[in-house]
């Protein structure tokens, strides 16, 4: 841009309040709506995939708010799931501490992990992030006295009970997985507009910047990764207490590169682009592996044209070319 | 104020700085001129704690903060602003001066008021992402920045650079109404013209070492120097 031009342009208005507002309870407004409309098969596959977009906004915080790739998100998903499967299985914990239980694992793994991890970054991070989550699942497999490998187990009914409600029941199941969503939802919201969200991004822009302005930037990052695996073990947690099932491809290397994916096609670094990539990525999958078993060959062919069509993603290339005020 | 002495540093092995020192006092301006590659903003770096010394202090009122991590620096009242801006550029103006003011220490609205009364343009593109700024604006938004944290040294790396003359104007008066409030001020500038204007002293850094140091004003009778030093005659 021009000197000139820059100087005599109309700055654009405030970002509006409301209508951010407007937009996120709209979206929670169609997805309760939805409930009363869908037919069964797509009722219990939006119910999937609020818990899983869930996983991938806790991902959003870390790589589109931080900047951090890691690959290894599977580890806090897979420590929600096994912690809250594991207590109702052996210590007959119903699902409200079962879920506490599990969220509380995952962050006390990322803990762990951000300690040694974060002393590294770029290249480094990612190999480091993708070591621990195979040590993860391989300890899912030596321990198979318990968590029966990659057969898995089945949560026991009457630990699928949250206030008197049976967690089994497709209205309970879909609204509980509804307010889990919201709630991630709004708190993703409310991060990205905060201070908090600002250092975080401004991190992400350039490390040493921020240092230069007096922020400890390894412990933003620890909190970043915190807070991501908090949102992606509260996934994992409800995952196991909502579907009944708990197994060890949730801990694959393929669980780590989903939420990758679904971040980058809904968008980095805004707040509906994981949800959008989790929707989109799940019915293409479901829809072309219907039609084809080269599925995957198609799959390709859609990141590679939202890649040429929507560098920053979905979202993100709509904020960037039409509707700057998107968070 | 800032006092350097006896500093070496480099990337990795490959040394930069030899035995480097200078002095800044309170309120006023030492500009370092030198030829590309020549170390200058390497000293800057290393002021600023982005690069771990082998050898040598940096003391601003005394104490040596060499050895303390970059995010230290602004604390003990160091402020800088890098060679090319260097916004975050996916924030926005607003929010880009928030972070300076959430840094430093105090009530954040009489910083932000004395940040944009130096530069009123800002107050009309507060929402407006710095990405999108022009270069001079970029410029006075950085400035505006390391000001939020009210720093006693300011670090200024070519700050006009590549900006048009009613911006170089803008940021020099800022500059010099700066070292009115008692900034101590390292600089960083090619045109040699402006840095007969505003500084009070220039230090040459020539291969990593500072050489002769000079007050500016003398510099239009030293011809040799900045032929020796910048690659440059009368």
């Amino acid at each position: 841009m021009s000197e000139s031009t820059a100087v005599l342009s109309t700055p654009p208005a405030a970002p509006p309040t409301a209508r951010i507002l407007g937009l996120h309870l709209g979206v929670l407004a169609v997805l309760f709506a939805l409930h009363f409309v869908l037919p069964d098969y797509h009722h219990i596959s939006l119910s999937r995939i609020m818990v899983l977009a869930c996983f991938a906004m806790g991902y959003n915080l870390a790589f589109g708010y931080s900047g951090l790739l890691s690959l290894g998100h599977a580890m806090f998903f897979a420590a929600g799931l096994y912690a809250a499967g594991l207590v109702a299985q052996f210590a007959d914990i119903a699902a409200p501490g079962g879920f506490l239980i599990g969220v509380a694992a995952a962050a006390l793994v990322a803990l762990t992990l951000g300690a040694i991890a974060l002393r590294t970054g770029g290249v480094s991070f990612m190999i480091v992030t993708l070591m621990f989550a195979q040590a993860v699942f391989l300890i899912i497999y030596y321990f198979g006295t318990y968590t029966r490998g990659d057969e898995g187990f089945v949560v026991p009914d009457a630990m699928r009970v949250l206030l008197g409600l049976d967690l089994a029941d497709p209205t309970v199941r879909y609204m509980t997985a509804l307010a889990l969503f919201a709630a991630c939802l709004m708190g993703s919201l409310a991060l990205a507009r905060s201070n908090l969200g600002r250092v975080l991004i401004a991190i992400r822009e350039n490390e040493d910047r921020a240092r230069m302005l007096g922020y400890d930037v390894y412990r933003y990052k620890l909190t970043a990764l915190t807070l991501s695996a908090v949102m992606a073990g509260a996934a994992g947690a409800a995952y196991g207490l909502l579907f009944g099932y708990v197994g060890a491809s949730f801990a694959s290397i393929q669980y780590s590169i989903y939420p990758l994916l679904w971040v980058l096609m809904g968008g980095a670094g805004t707040v509906l682009g994981p949800f959008l990539g989790t929707v989109l990525m799940f019915y293409l999958v479901d829809l072309t592996s219907a039609a084809t078993t080269a599925y995957l060959l198609v799959v390709g062919l859609v990141l590679i044209a939202l890649i040429l069509f929507f560098p920053k993603g979905i979202l993100g290339t709509v904020r960037e070319r039409y509707l700057p005020w998107l968070p | 104020m800032l006092r350097v002495s006896g500093l070496d540093c480099g990337y990795g092995r490959t040394p930069v700085l030899r035995d480097f020192a200078l002095s800044v006092e309170a309120g006023e301006i030492l500009c370092l001129l030198g030829r590309n590659g020549a170390g200058k903003t390497t000293a800057m770096k290393a002021i600023m704690g982005l690069l771990t010394p082998s050898a040598g202090t940096v003391e601003i009122d005394g104490v040596d903060i060499a050895r303390l991590p970059a995010e230290a620096a602004p604390r003990h009242g160091l402020g800088y602003v890098p060679q090319g801006r260097r916004l975050f550029a996916d924030l926005t103006v607003a929010e880009n001066l928030e972070i300076g003011l959430m840094a430093g220490h105090g009530p954040e609205g009489p910083r932000r008021e004395s940040a944009l009364e130096l530069f009123p343009v800002l107050r009309e593109r507060l929402d407006q992402r710095a990405g999108t700024l022009s270069g001079g604006e970029q410029q006075m938004l950085a400035i505006a920045r390391a000001l939020c944290l009210e720093p006693k040294v300011l670090l200024l790396d070519e700050p006009t650079e590549g900006l048009m003359p009613a911006m170089i104007a803008r940021i020099r008066a800022v500059v010099t109404a700066l070292k009115g409030q008692g900034v101590a001020i390292l600089l960083v500038e090619q045109r040699v013209d402006a840095v007969i204007e505003i500084a009070d002293r220039v230090l040459f850094v020539e291969n990593g070492r500072a050489r002769d140091t000079l007050p500016a004003a003398a510099l239009k009778n030293r011809p040799d120097l900045l032929e020796r030093y910048v690659g440059v005659g009368d």
